[in-house]
């Protein structure tokens, strides 16, 4: 198991174009320059324009967390946090601990559903055939399950899934799996009947398992996708002071974190000890991240936070420097946006200006938000990395355990399979945590019941929150006017980080930069570039944003 | 003083009947689609009888959205969406968890639309339309001329979410892409479509519709394109702080004794009077809804919300 397995690679020279690149939230093109059956360069196109911020100005900062959240529906919850923060930053007065606690649980269990959610409904088909698990033994499949894991299966467990899956094929209809790369023995997929029945039957489970995780979420929080319980001040839910609440919290969030024990991480590696390849190519440099679960009574030092804040770079693991908020700026030079200037946040200005789909110079709705000028990866590797580095008492064991059951050494991290395994390990790490969290909630309501306090939108102030969501690092930036009205609200995002377009500079992106020197079995099919892109875990509907300036200017919307 | 505002104060029955709905007619239809939704024990069979075997090809759309509705939809149970994808219809187009990528989902696409045995269309997402459509593209082609292309072949058109039914977030002041409904945006080329708004929408209201039309039922539908079925009361009528309203009991704000005690949200901006949709009674994920959090109604069933209903703490 600890040879390098070498990549199936074509020797294809031209272009690649994966649009729309499904399994992810929003729209997404990846054009791709192959040579001899290698990504030379690539270009990551968010598609879609919506221009939320321009929708902001003027209203009521309040009402900033309800637009917001509508940034994206997978991502529920991250946006209307960080818009409180920012709310609350502007209004620069502390939340109960009570509201910081709740406001925790909802976001972990986020965490625990976005991540499961990703490997399973959006990543596994990169890895898993679907129609080769008909070919598997079950007797073997429950033997392997059984060897990598405390789940209860049988071998007649397999062959139901083995009897509904053939009936679905034999249908001839083939629904979500129509024209799958898989389909036809494409020769990047390589696990053997056994696995791929696995992870096929713990895909129809994960269908399920999901359900309750976004249940938990809106026992506190009134429903998911959407939630709504969080309000400048702290929250709103009075329920969750209730022992029956937090009971049917505590029940939903136990099951959910068993099948991430005995289900998601051995299965994440079993896959990805069939598919070290992955971890040769899709790798970056440099890495940010915000940190998350504040500490109760200091919901906005982010120094107090369960994870910290950090930069990494070039890849020297150890070496974590500080975060610092004004090092942050957003060009446009090769955004569909008027301008070439790198801004701050708080300065951020835009004048759409498109082009043409396709178009090499300016070629994407997203912006390119740099790091002291230099082009960071956010997410799960990042934060992991980070944690990793200041020896975190939860993550650095469970980042060791991995390498140790892959035989891989920490190098192997900066890859498409490390950075799917970070995702593993994040989720892993909160699921064990929670608990804990729980227990010191009911402790301090004993003798403290307040979620909220009363504020008032301040006037002419500035604020920014910081939120580490599953995709990685979010903040957002609010500019209040005279009247207590937003003056200028921007979110810089995750996946605008990941996968924007090149910057002032020509250098790429995070994600562009990943796909560069991935191998390309085959062009018609090319999961590599799935795999590569998966592993971000995009979300461009977040990721495509427009921020109105302080200059009152009137948009010009250029009709070409 | 505080009222219930427009058609809040009529009952859902007075208002179907002004439509010329029976009660009688609307409780049977109300039944039959309860137990279709899985509320009763049979819901497999009653699906499985009104189906040939062959799965009815369904292609879902995403235009300008969030995926919201998409991840709303993966909240179903009875049946869950692994049942509804397997065994029900033939999802073959829908990007969120399609196995195909790029040019080979392109062609699902194409395949499920000239289906011989025809298709259903859900369209999450508003359809933006300044600069000929080119805010938005999937597959080179802008998402305008993408859904000209098929709504008007469906079967059945079915806007999934405000967005779709109305315009949405994107479509709130001053509407920079100009977006719009798929029922506005086509409504020149006589497409017919069925609103299930919501942000998200209930998926028991997205399932339920689309059961309902399998099982080749009538579906009422209000002057806004909704059916009445789910969205024939207000969330005033049937919240569960009604009682309050009626005694004068009012939270005057989130941190006080009155929150607390869990009494009316209207002085916190709650919208629930002018709302017409199903949260208080049906649930979102089986356990909560906004009222429920202690969070006032926002009012996302409803056309231009984004505008017409904020500031949202404040009535």
């Amino acid at each position: 198991m600890s040879q390098v397995i070498k990549a199936p690679q074509s020797n294809y020279t031209g272009q690649v174009v994966v649009d729309p690149l499904t399994r992810i939230e929003g729209h997404l093109r990846v054009e791709a320059e192959v040579e001899n059956g290698k990504i030379k360069e690539a270009r990551c196109v968010g598609t879609l324009f919506r221009g939320l911020e321009i929708i902001l100005k003027g209203r009521d900062p309040f009402d900033a967390p309800h637009f917001t959240q509508r940034t994206c529906g997978v991502c529920t919850y991250t946006h209307s946090l960080a818009s409180t923060r920012a709310l609350e930053d502007a209004i620069n007065k502390p939340i109960p601990a009570n509201a910081t606690f709740i406001r925790n649980l909802v976001l972990a269990m986020l965490f625990l559903h976005d991540h499961l959610v990703h490997f399973y409904a959006l990543h596994a088909l990169d890895f898993v055939d679907v129609v080769n698990a008909l070919k598997g033994d079950p007797v073997k499949a429950a033997q392997i399950a059984a060897s990598i894991s405390n789940r209860k299966v049988t071998p007649d467990d397999y062959r139901q899934v083995q009897a509904k899956l053939k009936a679905f094929v034999d249908s001839g209809q083939l629904g979500p799996f129509t024209n799958a790369y898989f389909l036809g023995n494409h020769p990047a997929y390589t696990l053997s009947p056994e696995l791929n029945l696995i992870g096929t039957a713990d895909y129809l489970a994960a269908l399920r398992i999901q359900v309750k995780a976004a249940r938990a979420m809106a026992v506190f929080g009134a429903k998911n996708p959407h939630t709504q319980f969080t309000v400048g001040g702290g929250v709103t839910n009075y329920g969750a002071l209730t022992p029956e609440r937090i009971k049917e919290f505590t029940d939903l969030y136990r099951e959910t974190r068993a099948f991430i024990e005995d289900y998601y991480i051995p299965d994440l590696l079993a896959i990805a000890s069939q598919y070290k390849v992955c971890a040769t190519y899709g790798g970056t440099r440099n890495f940010m991240a915000f940190g998350e679960f504040p500490d109760p009574g200091g919901e906005r030092d982010l120094q107090k936070r369960w994870l910290k804040p950090g930069v990494i770079l070039d890849r020297k693991i150890g070496k974590v420097r500080d975060m610092d908020p004004e090092k942050i700026a957003e060009g446009v030079r090769h955004s569909w946006y008027e301008g070439d200037k790198a801004l701050h946040p708080y300065e951020g200005e835009t004048v759409p200006y498109f082009t043409s789909m396709g178009d090499k110079d300016k070629y994407s709705w997203l912006k390119a938000p740099r790091y002291d000028g230099i082009a960071v990866e956010t997410g799960p590797l990042a934060q992991v990395l980070v944690a990793y580095s200041q020896g975190h008492k939860a993550i650095k064991p469970l980042v060791d355990k991995v390498l140790g059951a892959l035989q891989i050494g920490p190098e192997a991290l900066f890859s498409t399979l490390g950075r799917t395994a970070a995702r593993g390990i994040e989720a892993l790490a909160i699921a064990q945590q929670i608990e804990t969290w729980i227990k010191q909630y009911e402790n301090n309501i004993i003798t403290d019941k307040q979620i909220v306090e009363n504020y008032e939108a301040p006037k002419s102030a500035r604020g920014v929150g910081f939120v580490n969501a599953p995709r990685g690092g979010l903040s957002h930036w609010l500019v209040t006017d005279q009247d207590a009205r937003i003056a200028n609200f921007q979110l810089v995002v995750p996946t605008t980080w990941n996968l924007s377009p090149r910057d002032g500079k020509n250098v790429p992106s995070a994600g562009e930069e990943a796909l560069v020197g991935t191998p390309v079995a085959d062009p018609a099919r090319p999961v590599e570039i799935l795999r590569v892109i998966h592993s971000f875990d995009p979300c461009i509907a977040c990721a495509v944003h427009v921020i109105d300036g302080h200059s009152n200017q009137v948009h010009k919307f250029k009709v070409l | 003083m505080r009222i219930a505002v427009g058609l809040g104060k009529q009952s859902g029955e007075e208002r179907l009947e002004r439509q010329g709905v029976s009660r009688r007619d609307f409780m049977k239809f109300c039944t039959a689609v309860a137990v279709t939704m899985g509320m009763g024990p049979a819901f497999a069979d009653e699906v499985a009888a009104a189906l040939t075997g062959y799965r009815p090809n369904v292609v879902y759309l995403h235009t300008a959205e969030c995926t919201g509705c998409s991840e709303a939809l993966m909240r179903m149970y009875k049946p869950y969406i692994d049942t509804l994808i397997l065994d029900t219809i033939s999802l073959d187009y829908q990007e969120t968890i399609m196995a195909a990528a790029g040019h080979a989902a392109e062609q699902a696409l194409e395949q499920a639309v000239n289906s011989p045995q025809g298709f259903i269309c859900m369209v999450e997402g508003a359809i933006p339309t300044a600069m000929d459509g080119k805010y938005g593209y999937v597959g080179g082609k802008t998402m305008y001329d993408i859904c000209k292309h098929i709504l008007p072949k469906s079967k059945l058109n079915l806007a999934i979410g405000t967005c779709a039914s109305y315009g949405g977030i994107q479509a709130a002041r001053p509407n920079p892409t100009k977006s719009v409904g798929i029922g506005e945006a086509y409504a020149d080329m006589g497409v017919k479509v069925i609103n299930i708004p919501g942000c998200p929408p209930n998926p028991i209201n997205m399932v339920g519709t689309l059961v309902a039309y399998l099982k080749g039922m009538d579906i009422e539908l209000d002057e806004l394109g909704r059916p009445l079925m789910f969205f024939g009361q207000t969330v005033h009528d049937r919240c569960e702080r009604r009682k309050h309203f009626d005694a004068g009991e009012f939270a005057p704000s989130f941190n006080s004794e009155e929150a607390r005690k869990g009494w009316c949200l209207y002085d916190l901006g709650c919208k629930g009077p002018q709302t017409y949709n199903n949260c208080p009674v049906v649930l979102f994920n089986q356990t909560n809804w906004p009222v429920g959090a202690g969070s006032p109604c926002i009012g996302c069933s409803e056309p231009g919300f984004w505008d017409d209903m904020t500031p949202f703490y404040k009535n």
